[in-house]
């Protein structure tokens, strides 16, 4: 009898070209994304004087340094526009297909691939950002590598890397109202650390993750990187299926049919073994928010603040005081009590149509008592938003409706937080300064953005479904 | 990349956990290109205040020479992006190794193609370390082919991937060794792409 074995290990099983003897796999890669900081990889290949071996496996998309506010390069300062212009010149000279500026694809790597339907179970993906393992929620093998690793997949169409551990993460049981695929990432990172994953490939299974829909698996699959966790993966079933099956890029006719024979053989056998298995039960998951600077800083909206002077442990006695003093906030201080200057709707975690839709929701009717901006995953989804009028909404509640890109998650492109300014942020990161020098940066689902953005403060979203409902 | 080898100079223990990517490098540096000198944004926010100083309170800025070829730190260092940049911070200030309980995925395997290498320590050891630095610069040696690192009468060892160690200890470049497996890879080519056909049709591309 075969061994049984898990959906990981039948696709890597499926790209593994060779193995020497340290026990390293050299991979073959399927899909290749670059976006505008691969520039330092590109510079790699001009000085060995090498070529792209598989343009056609290879697709630039401009994300991260894009202006929000404009489509032009003549609007954004010199060094911003000549990132940009890099990646223009370094797709073309490798006759890479650029989906650039004035794309109507154009938008966030992690977003435009499964909408595109570049994106596919089983394939083997990576791309110079850490959260290429959104497209896990495919069902592919999807990481993020470095500069020296980019270059090697652009000149060889392979990588090499050592067959990482394998974590099961199940959610048990149903998801309480208002609580998120978001949710559920912060709440097992927050339980079991930002570096429970490292070193592993995650499986995300149970009943709460078969019934997100497959955007809220992106987002899940997309925070893995924030427990450490290069890869991410959740099987194909139906759900994924029809929506792979629909894209403008999705194999079509009888190319189709045998796409989704395979498909559906990609699941992990019963008894196939994990090296570490976690199991949640999702129906105690609260609506969770970060207080702190690590995604692992974070707790229920009901919650208080960490107090360090009840902390035995000294490191972690200090890092919690060290949190609270970046982030200014009190010792004990009730979450619920912290009040915010500003949000941000946008980031590859949360940006897609359905989170539009759950932020817009909230704020349809009111008024948002600070500035923000809504910066939608795609150019395509900005245009289905506004077919949806969700534009509108936003615009009415006071913020800012603005193209898609990268935008305030990072802060490369000029859309900052201004230091000792508090965000509230349906982001991935809550580093010190991730948003811009200074800044501090509060996660959680862009329903709770929106509802945080009307109460001026961090406010729980369970009490907007209890108005909705009289 | 020039091979890895035992070395004793000064280093510089900071007694942060989660030093993240975003804190080695901030990404409003990250246009610049390499021949500036990343070392001029190495713990940036950290080491400068608002005015461009150097903050006095912050240990590496005891360095003032920029000898230092060893940081020990605390848990989850490099945790976060895939920025390379993090690592040419680190290598153009003239660091060759980090130590630290656990480090990031994609930040290890940057360090090593890029000639750094990330040594793992147990948190006990690491509590000696931290210890034995007594919060100053000092000479500290490591010695990769043993494995072992050590501040005056304390030694202590640590991990690394075997094939990282390998790399390290030759200087070795993954595409080279590539470049050597062209038959392999071409055969495996032409089979993967008569199994996953639908890959491969004129419908993938415009
Ligand atoms: S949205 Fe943020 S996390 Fe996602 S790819 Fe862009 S910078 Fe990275």
């Amino acid at each position: 009898m075969k061994r049984p074995q898990t959906l990981f290990d039948k696709v890597w099983q499926a790209h593994e070209i060779t193995r020497d003897e340290t026990g390293q796999s050299l991979l073959w890669v399927d899909r290749h994304f670059v976006h505008e900081g691969s520039f330092h990889a590109f510079a790699k290949l001009a000085e060995r004087d090498l070529k792209v071996a598989h343009p056609e496996q290879t697709w630039g998309i401009a994300d991260h340094y894009v202006p929000t506010r404009s489509r032009s390069l003549d609007d954004v300062s010199d060094k911003i526009a000549s990132v940009i212009r890099l990646l223009q010149d370094n797709t073309k000279k490798h006759d890479i297909e650029l989906i650039g500026l004035d794309s109507v694809h154009q938008g966030i790597v992690h977003v435009v691939g499964p909408e595109l339907g570049l994106t596919q179970p089983g394939l083997l993906m990576v791309c110079g950002d850490s959260h290429t393992a959104t497209h896990g929620a495919l069902g592919a093998i999807a990481f993020g590598i470095g500069a020296s690793e980019v270059a090697h997949v652009l000149a060889t169409q392979t990588i090499w890397q050592t067959k990482p551990k394998q974590l099961r993460i199940t959610f048990e049981g149903d998801l309480p109202l208002g609580v998120t695929a978001k949710d559920m990432a912060l709440h097992w990172i927050s339980q079991y650390g930002a570096d429970a994953a490292r070193g592993c490939a995650i499986e995300y299974a149970g009943k709460a993750v078969r019934d997100l829909s497959v955007e809220g698996r992106m987002t899940l699959c997309n925070l893995s990187i924030e427990a450490g966790g290069r890869i991410g993966m959740i099987a194909p079933d139906k759900k994924t299926i029809d929506f792979c099956s629909s894209r403008e890029r999705s194999p079509k006719d009888e190319a189709l049919v045998h796409a989704q024979t395979y498909w559906n053989e990609l699941k992990t056998d019963v008894g196939a073994a994990f090296d570490r298995e976690i199991v949640i039960d999702a129906s105690q998951i609260a609506p969770t928010v970060t207080w702190g600077v690590s995604p692992e800083e974070a707790l229920p909206i009901d919650a208080h603040c960490p107090d360090p002077k009840e902390i035995d442990e000294p490191n972690k006695a200090r890092q919690i005081k060290d949190s609270l003093a970046y982030m200014g906030l009190s010792d004990g201080q009730a979450i619920e009590d912290i009040t915010i200057d500003r949000v941000f709707i946008g980031s590859c975690t949360n940006s897609r149509i359905e989170d539009l839709r759950s932020a817009a929701e909230v704020l349809k009717g009111r008024k948002s008592l600070v500035p923000g901006i809504v910066s939608p995953g795609s150019t395509q989804i900005k245009t289905q938003a506004e077919n949806e009028g969700l534009d509108q909404i936003f615009i009415d509640a006071g913020l800012d409706w603005v193209e898609s890109g990268c935008s305030m998650c990072v802060g490369m492109n000029g859309d900052l937080v201004a230091s000792g300014e508090r965000c509230a942020s349906t982001s991935n990161r809550n580093f010190k300064g991730r948003q811009g020098p200074g800044s501090r940066t509060h996660l959680m689902s862009p329903a709770m953005v929106s509802w945080a953005a009307v109460h001026g403060k961090l406010a729980d979203i369970r009490t907007f479904k209890r108005e909705g409902e009289n | 990349m020039e091979p890895f080898t035992p070395f004793t100079a000064p280093a510089c223990a900071l007694d942060l956990a989660n030093i993240d990517t975003d804190q080695l490098i901030p990404a409003r540096f990250m246009k610049e290109p390499r021949s500036v000198g990343y070392d001029n944004f190495l713990l940036y926010d950290l080491r400068f205040d608002e005015n461009g100083e150097l903050k006095a309170d912050f240990p590496l800025n005891e360095d003032l020479n920029q000898s230092c070829k060893t940081i020990l730190a605390r848990r989850n260092f490099g945790a976060g992006s895939s920025r390379e940049a993090a690592v040419y911070c680190l290598v153009d200030y003239g660091v060759r190794c980090v130590i630290a309980p656990s480090f990031g995925d994609i930040f290890s395997s940057n360090s090593v193609n890029n000639g750094l290498l990330p040594a793992i320590v147990s948190e006990s050891d690491c509590d000696l370390l931290f210890d034995a630095m007594e919060g100053e610069i000092k000479n500290l040696s490591v010695d990769l082919e043993q494995q072992s690192i050590s501040i005056g009468e304390l030694s202590v060892s640590f991990d690394i991937r075997p094939v990282w160690k390998k790399k390290l200890v030759n200087g070795w470049d993954d595409i080279d060794l590539t470049m050597q497996e062209e038959k392999e890879i071409s055969n495996f080519q032409q089979a993967y792409f008569s199994r996953f056909d639908w890959l491969f049709n004129s419908e993938d591309r415009k």
